[in-house]
């Protein structure tokens, strides 16, 4: 069982008014920050080897869990690969 | 006319669309997010809530569901579906219309009534409107901040698919945009709510035309 994080993000350019919040509230507490993004992080049990998950879960994406207009995402394995 | 008004788990304007199209003369039906046959149906309401909790994102839930793939097909025949508030959302999803709904750009839930101007009469929901009308509406929303690309956008200017616009943006739509159809007029999506404005004893009884001209549409 593959243990899989994906990661979702905002693309560049859309507005992340959370991301802005925060900055401001770090920002009151006197730290020097630049931009701030938020995002989500799922994470996933996936039976397969490497290739055959890692097709699986771009397809979840694409179908369901990223909004292509709005969030880009990336995948990572988070332990060994049966 | 018998008009189905989508029922998800977590919808709560569904009533109120219900009453609406029962007061300009259409007989309402509820359909479950779990059925699949509309065929019987002369038009689709997605009404206002929070299907599914809006878990994930608002709509990508609904947009997997049963009913939603009868809804592609009634859309595609050309057979008229509007979506209010969460139903516009739901349709974004779906990809039936497009573009995307982000969070408010204030950040806050935005109950309160808007100034719009409708900017389409090409649809199957505004015919009944004369073209530039100005009219006052509920918006009940933190995610109607609607968003497309540049050239989505044009497309949709080019094509008179700006169906509503603010004339104070509340949430920094892009263009001010409050509500668009698809290219044949048959799909409508909104943030605001006509249902809630559509009797005069409530003040304001403008709603009603968004009604009623599915209903003249149809016949």
């Amino acid at each position: 069982m593959a243990h899989v994080r994906v990661l979702i993000r905002n693309r560049p350019g859309v507005f992340d008014p959370a991301g802005k919040v925060v900055q401001s509230g770090l920002k009151r507490l006197g730290h020097d920050v630049g931009n701030v993004t938020i995002g989500k992080v799922i994470d996933l049990e996936i039976p397969g080897d490497v290739a055959s998950v890692t097709q699986t879960v771009n397809q979840m994406c694409q179908q369901f869990l990223v909004n292509p207009v709005l969030e880009d995402f990336t995948i990572e394995f988070l332990d060994g690969v049966s | 006319m018998r008009v189905g008004v989508v029922v998800f788990p977590g919808s709560n304007c569904d009533r109120d669309c219900a009453h609406v199209l029962s007061l300009v003369g259409a007989t309402p039906e509820f359909v479950w997010h779990r059925d699949t046959d509309l065929s019987h149906l002369g038009a689709v309401v997605l009404p206002g809530g929070f299907s599914y909790g809006d878990y994930l994102r608002c709509g990508a839930v609904a947009k997997i569901s049963p009913v939603m793939s009868a809804v592609r097909e009634f859309a595609a025949a050309g057979r008229p579906v509007i979506g209010i508030c969460n139903g516009f959302q739901i349709l974004v999803e779906s990809e039936l219309l497009p573009g995307a709904l982000m969070r408010n750009e204030s950040l806050s839930f935005q109950c309160k009534d808007v100034d719009l101007r409708v900017e389409s009469t090409a649809t199957a929901f505004t015919a009944g409107f004369e073209p530039g009308t100005e009219l006052r509406l509920p918006i009940a929303n933190a995610e109607g901040n609607y968003t497309i690309d540049e050239r989505g956008l044009a497309e949709l200017e080019e094509h008179g698919q700006v169906v509503l616009r603010y004339q104070n943006n509340p949430n920094g739509s892009v263009g001010d945009i409050a509500g668009i159809s698809n290219r044949q007029g048959n799909v409508v999506g909104m943030m605001p709510h006509p249902e809630r404005a559509s009797e005069s004893r409530l003040g304001n009884a403008v709603g009603r035309t968004f009604f009623e001209s599915v209903l003249n549409f149809v016949s």
